[in-house]
């Protein structure tokens, strides 16, 4: 017998979804160990800037990525250089505690039964958590870029700013295409979350879903390294997350970038229905 | 209401229509992953407007019936109806009228007990977001939690967790409460209060279904009850009648014990006990009592007192199972 709500409740509004989205908001951000992700993500760009501006006025400085030349010449490049080195590991298991707790948590803690008598319905409950998840990761994007932004300005010089392809724009167009990259950054965690929030609904821990979903993260890092498997690697949610480089050429260079949000879009649908599949029809007996 | 008893089988008298109860199963029953048959083929019926006690002891499938009955779980077999809409289906349009303590309360630690009460309201699609925050400081100031409501929920004491669990259930008016061991954790004058409130409560119209393993608790605030054990329904009806069951013992005081049993022996008093200046027994009836005294006189008894003590709910509990109320295997 499955759980499903079969009848849609009479007086089911977008503004009561509103308040619970706005509920589960505040649940988030106000927690300590939220605040803490954010503040560890939003140093990463201090030290990585300390480290360039050491390094650079010690010796001539190593070949690093292709941003971290450029940083020294404009302060912008600190966004670009931090995201890109905070994308493969750090954003993600930020993004991996917060997905894998989201239902696993709740349940561990016996709010869930609560909140479904109240009753939230299983379907918006999964979907407020997912749209939570999401704020969360341009949370996370937008403390690594502002604070890498602050602090590029701190130690660097900002002005024109001259693109991978070699054209230089101005400091407004330089600074729209940031967010546009930072938009990007926090879209491309979206499988991750439909991914986290799936293995949350499968156990009653949140310690466990958390830790599950932050190996998944890893081992799906180290899996793409490998030459053997060449012929999976452009499937993996986390083969295309550089790609965001792309929008720092002249003209945009948009392939790989709509790829990797094509495959996000795909992660979203196969791992929310899975998701939605196991949530509404399992038994609450926490 | 003619009591119902699941060893006779089917129900002794005819019920009103379905409306009038608000809790209707029929054949439900929960097997859990691993085996373990938490609820046998109940057949429950709570009537409308009554405060209804749901008894057993531990791990008698109490918290499993009322996670069906609140769409937590999904029945193995057979049916659950909740004011009148088949549960699970029906949870979106059943649970707004139907506020609910299960298990214990469970709380966001890092929220003040007030922010707590927030979440659970703005969980429910049909509230008004205007209303919220004065609904929520009238349930707090119902349960007495209002001087405390700014605390962070993780110093909340035991009994105050509690409390706010049950602020939980009344943030709007409902038409069933279902508490689940309501009284858990609380100081004398805490349970003394929670049975204030349900009876309140119920005077208002609303139906409690309360569970417990507290036979006196049940015996002080329920007009109706049920009796569960090993996942099976034994008796439900009126606690009047339930109460009843339990014949009342005869006890005679008198320094002439031996006679005294010798007379009571004859007059077919079973299970006579004595000591040193008392005999009691269960008489065959009421309308033994007047000869019973007038041939322990005759007999030369010299007797000091004669009376009847009341039989309780936890004497009809271990008539109707023979055994006390101890966990089941
Ligand atoms: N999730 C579960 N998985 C397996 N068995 C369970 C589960 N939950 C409960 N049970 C079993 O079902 C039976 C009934 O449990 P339930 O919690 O309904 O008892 P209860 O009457 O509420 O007891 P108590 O008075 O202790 O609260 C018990 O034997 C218990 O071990
Ligand atoms: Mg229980």
């Amino acid at each position: 017998m499955s759980l499903v709500e079969t009848r849609p409740a009479a007086v089911v509004t977008v503004g009561a979804s509103l308040s619970l989205f706005r509920s589960e908001l505040g649940l988030t951000f106000r927690r300590a160990r939220t605040i803490t992700l954010l503040g560890i993500l939003a140093a990463l760009p201090v030290l990585i800037g300390v480290v360039i501006k050491s390094q650079t006025d010690g010796s001539g400085g190593g070949g690093g990525p292709a941003f971290i030349a450029q940083v020294t010449q404009n302060g912008l490049f600190l966004v670009f250089t931090s995201l890109a080195v905070t994308l493969p590991i750090f954003l993600p298991m930020t993004v991996g505690v917060v997905a894998g707790d989201s239902i696993a948590g709740e349940a561990a803690s016996g709010t869930l039964r609560y909140l479904l008598v109240a009753p939230a319905g299983r379907t918006r409950l999964l979907a407020v958590k997912f749209a939570a998840g999401m704020t969360f990761c341009l949370a996370a994007t937008l403390a690594v870029a502002l604070s890498a932004l602050a602090t590029g300005a701190a130690l660097f010089p900002l002005g024109q700013v001259t693109l991978l392809s070699g054209d230089t724009v101005g400091p407004g167009t330089a600074l729209f295409r940031a967010v546009l990259i930072a938009l990007v950054v926090a879209a491309s965690l979206g499988g991750l979350v439909a991914i986290g929030l799936f293995v949350s609904t499968l156990t009653g821990s949140g310690i466990a879903a958390m830790a599950t979903t932050v190996v998944l993260v890893i081992t799906v890092q180290i899996l793409d390294t490998f030459p053997q498997l060449h012929a999976i690697q452009p499937y993996l949610f986390t083969h295309h997350w550089l790609s965001f480089g792309d929008l720092l050429r002249q003209p945009i260079y948009w392939d790989n970038v709509l790829q990797n949000l094509g495959l996000q879009a795909v992660y979203v649908a196969v791992f929310g229905s899975a998701a939605w599949a196991r949530f509404t029809s399992r038994d609450i007996t926490a | 209401m003619a009591l119902l008893e699941q060893s006779d089988g089917r129900a002794a008298t005819s019920r009103p229509a379905a409306s009038a109860d608000v809790i209707r199963t029929s054949g439900l029953t929960k097997r859990f992953r691993g085996g373990q048959l938490a609820v046998d083929n109940l057949d429950l019926t709570v009537p409308r407007g009554s405060v209804f006690g749901f008894l057993g002891p531990n791990g008698s499938g109490k918290t499993t019936t009322i996670r069906m009955l609140m769409g937590l779980i999904a029945p193995t077999a057979g049916v659950a109806t909740v004011l009148g809409e088949p549960m699970p289906g029906a949870v979106s349009s059943v649970l707004p009228r139907v506020g609910a303590l299960i298990e214990g309360p469970a709380l966001y630690g890092f929220l003040s007990g007030r922010d707590n009460l927030a979440r659970i309201d703005a969980a429910d699609p049909t509230t008004d977001p205007r209303t919220r925050s004065r609904r929520v400081d009238e349930a707090l100031d119902r349960v007495g939690l209002t001087a405390a409501a700014g605390k962070k929920a993780r110093a909340y004491s035991l009994g105050m967790k509690q409390r706010l669990g049950l602020a939980s259930a009344l943030l709007r008016p409902r038409e069933l409460l279902v508490l689940d061991e309501p009284t858990n954790g609380l100081d004398p004058q805490g349970m003394r209060e929670i049975r204030a409130l349900i009876r309140e409560v119920a005077a208002d119209g609303t139906t409690v279904f309360l569970s417990s393993h507290l036979l006196d608790e049940i015996e002080h605030v329920c007009t109706h009850a049920a009796v569960m054990a090993k996942g099976r329904l034994l008796v439900q009806g009126t606690v009047a009648e339930l109460a009843a069951r339990a014949s009342g013992r005869l006890v005679v005081r008198t320094p002439d014990v031996a006679l005294a049993t010798e007379v009571l022996t004859d007059r077919q008093v079973t299970d006579l006990t004595s000591d040193e200046d008392r005999v009691s027994g269960t008489p065959l009836g009421e309308q033994e009592l007047p000869k019973l005294c007038a041939a322990l006189v005759e007999a030369g008894v010299r007797v000091h007192g004669f009376g009847v003590e009341r039989g309780t709910l936890e004497d009809a509990f271990v008539a109707l199972t023979g055994e006390g109320f101890d966990v089941a295997g």
